[in-house]
């Protein structure tokens, strides 16, 4: 307690005249097609995507692109009989296993390729990062332009939430690029129509 | 003249022995301020942005003590135990404390220069905690038992064959092995293991923000987030200078962030923290450590905007050439030559020194840092404190190892000639050894060499 009085004081005694905030903290950015400058940027970040008409094509889809795989989980209701890995668990460290990892996920941000994800659709925090492969799905129609549009949208009032942009990756090694660090090795991004 | 004021001029001797090596550096770090420059001009509003970010870091630094009570307030709200550290002791203590409280001796760090700043990861190994790095840049320098050379890319300074050494040695990767993939691979397995065992994690703080009591973590590889949402109690540490009053402020600073430090429109993995998750303890620790004293130097306390993008080391012709560790502070490169003396002047007295003040770096900074202009003043303040007691000698002699290469000239002598023609009183001053030891002529439109070379083109 007393430190903290004590560096609020010497803050209040050094700090310099009040200013005020910008009048503007919000510019737009003029894309010709905001869902082709997502795809755009998302494929420059090692990203796939991929349209599908509604969560039953979803299902065929995702049979298609991880034929073979095991210790496949999702979020999506409709794909329940797609996976076979239950996030049912209650330790997070059991869902190590994961190969294959399909969730809903709440909008996408053109100008980088984020997407929006929280605790509204997560069983456990961890699982984006856990999980050896990603995919996201998002309605075809929740795109915004840029990082000012994301955050006006944001009412997330959940404990926690993360903007991802692409798998995981580093260039910690001579600046050479390896994509899966530590979270997923591949990502790919769903846009569902009726979604 | 005293041993500590030669350090930054002597382990750039050191580092400048091996030529094709210094060139390699150089290059390395030129290629990432090349991808910042094309990831900014894609950005029309670029400049304003940095213009808007500015200006919300000075309404922060004027409104620091209510945001942070705001923050503190909000993140309490939120279940979220407050700390408050006055210096890297206290903030060592703590941490170790909370660790001991639930019986734990293993942790997981993701990337925090703060805790490098405190020197954590010693305070607590001599205290029986075992730290181990997760990022991996940082893993790298940990198990060479060195520091970070780059605020963002901890083991620039070393090459693929230094990494495969080391992992044949710690983590039985074969012997020869240069491969970046399989390296990283070996990495990937080492520190999962290490996830799944350990029961705290402690990671940095890149904005806190003070309307909802969230902080927020930015990493690519997303260790950040595997340590924490795996952890029992996750600790978090701040200096209290990462605090900004609104959430949509993350709207500018995440644009401006990984476009500046590596020209990635923005990093894989953005973890907006407000509550802990069911069951586990979530800590934030607020330091000052030296931060209010910088805050009452009119001259310095504009450093305290800084939000760690590595840009100003990317772009500066003496840190490319002489490698972060010179440096010898958790900071480097030009920031961190304006940070460092407010700490000690005496230990830092070289850093303002070892820069040509050629003012690219202030021209980078993504929140509008007089960077350049403040390395010129603590020239003048550590002279006049008598921490610089042969002022042109030191000048000479801190830069002379780096200046004597001559593919730096090429670079100084380009950025040299915009300088004098745009802002010549920066230059031109007393306290600029370089400029008192040579008549500064005329700085001619093209040099000889540039002539040269084109007209052998043509
Ligand atoms: S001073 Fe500016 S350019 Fe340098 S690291 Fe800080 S924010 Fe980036």
């Amino acid at each position: 307690m007393q430190t903290r009085e004590e560096m609020l004081r010497k803050i209040r005694l050094n700090k310099p005249e009040r200013t005020s905030l910008p009048a503007n903290i919000r510019f737009d950015s003029q894309y010709e097609d905001t869902e082709s400058k997502f795809v755009e940027t998302l494929t420059a970040i090692y990203t796939e995507v991929v349209i599908v008409k509604n969560w039953e094509e979803l299902a065929v889809k995702a049979g298609e692109l991880y034929e073979g795989v095991v210790n496949k989980a999702t979020t999506i209701p409709e794909l329940n009989n797609w996976a076979d890995f239950s996030l049912n668990v209650a330790d997070p460290h059991e869902l190590e296993m994961i190969e294959i990892l399909i969730l809903k996920a709440e909008f996408g941000v053109a100008e980088n390729g984020a997407v929006w994800i929280s605790d509204n659709y997560l069983p456990h925090r961890v699982l984006p990062f856990i999980t050896q492969n990603l995919a996201l799905a998002i309605p075809r129609s929740a795109i915004v332009n840029n990082m000012h549009d994301a955050y006006e949208r944001l009412t997330d009032t959940t404990g926690w939430g993360c903007f991802i942009a692409g798998p995981s990756k580093t260039a910690d090694i001579e600046q050479s690029l390896v994509v899966g660090a530590h979270g997923a090795r591949s990502m790919v991004i769903f846009l569902v129509e009726e979604a | 003249m005293s041993k500590t004021i030669m350090e930054h001029s002597e382990a750039s001797e050191v580092f400048n022995r091996d030529e094709p090596y210094v060139d390699w550096h150089d290059e390395t770090l030129w290629f990432v301020r090349q991808k910042r420059d094309k990831s900014s001009k894609l950005l029309p509003e670029w400049e304003e942005l940095r213009e808007t970010a500015s200006q919300i870091k000075n309404y922060v630094l004027s409104e620091l003590d209510e945001l942070l009570v705001q923050f503190e307030q909000k993140a309490k709200e939120n279940g979220v135990h407050v700390h408050w550290a006055a210096n890297a002791a206290e903030h060592n203590e703590i941490v170790l404390n909370l660790l001991k409280q639930h019986g734990i001796t293993a942790m997981v760090k993701s990337k925090s220069m703060l805790t490098e700043e405190c020197h954590m990861n010693e305070f607590l190994s001599k205290n029986g905690i075992d730290v181990i790095d997760t990022d991996l840049g940082e893993r790298i320098v940990q198990l060479r038992k060195e520091p970070p050379s780059h605020i963002v890319l901890p083991a620039i300074h070393l090459k693929k064959k230094d990494i495969g050494d080391l992992f044949h040695e710690h983590l039985g990767t074969e012997a020869g092995a240069t491969d970046p993939q399989y390296l990283a691979e070996a990495a990937r397995q080492h520190l999962r293991d290490k996830f799944m065992t350990r029961r705290a994690a402690l990671t940095g703080v890149n904005f806190a923000v003070a309307d909802t009591g969230a902080f927020v973590v930015a990493t690519n590889e997303g260790n950040a987030d595997m340590g924490a949402h795996l952890a029992d109690i996750h600790i978090a540490s701040m200096g209290f200078e990462k605090i900004i009053p609104k959430q949509e402020h993350l709207g500018v600073f995440l644009r401006l962030l990984a476009r500046s430090a590596t020209g990635q429109p923005v990093t894989a993995y953005n973890s907006h923290f407000k509550k802990p998750r069911e069951g586990q303890e979530m800590h934030i620790i607020i330091v000052d450590n030296g931060r209010t004293t910088q805050l009452g130097r009119a001259d310095f306390r504009n450093s305290l905007k800084c939000i760690r993008c590595g840009a100003c080391m990317n772009t500066c012709p003496v840190y490319r050439r002489s490698g972060g560790h010179s440096y010898h502070n958790a900071v480097a490169g030009p920031i961190g030559s304006i940070l460092a003396p407010n700490l000690d002047m005496t230990k830092y007295a070289d850093l303002p020194f070892a820069s040509t003040l050629c003012g690219s770096c202030s021209n980078v900074c993504p929140v509008k840092i007089d960077i350049h202009d403040q390395l010129y003043k603590w020239r003048q303040v550590l002279a006049k404190g008598g921490h610089v007691p042969q002022t042109k000698g030191i000048g000479i002699r801190a830069m002379s190892m780096v200046l004597s290469q001559p593919r730096f000239y090429q670079w100084s002598g380009r950025l040299g000639r915009s300088v004098m023609r745009t802002v010549p009183f920066m230059v031109n001053n007393s306290l600029n050894p370089w400029y008192k030891q040579r008549d500064m002529p005329e700085p001619p439109k093209e040099s000889f060499r540039d002539w040269y070379v084109r007209n052998r083109k043509e």
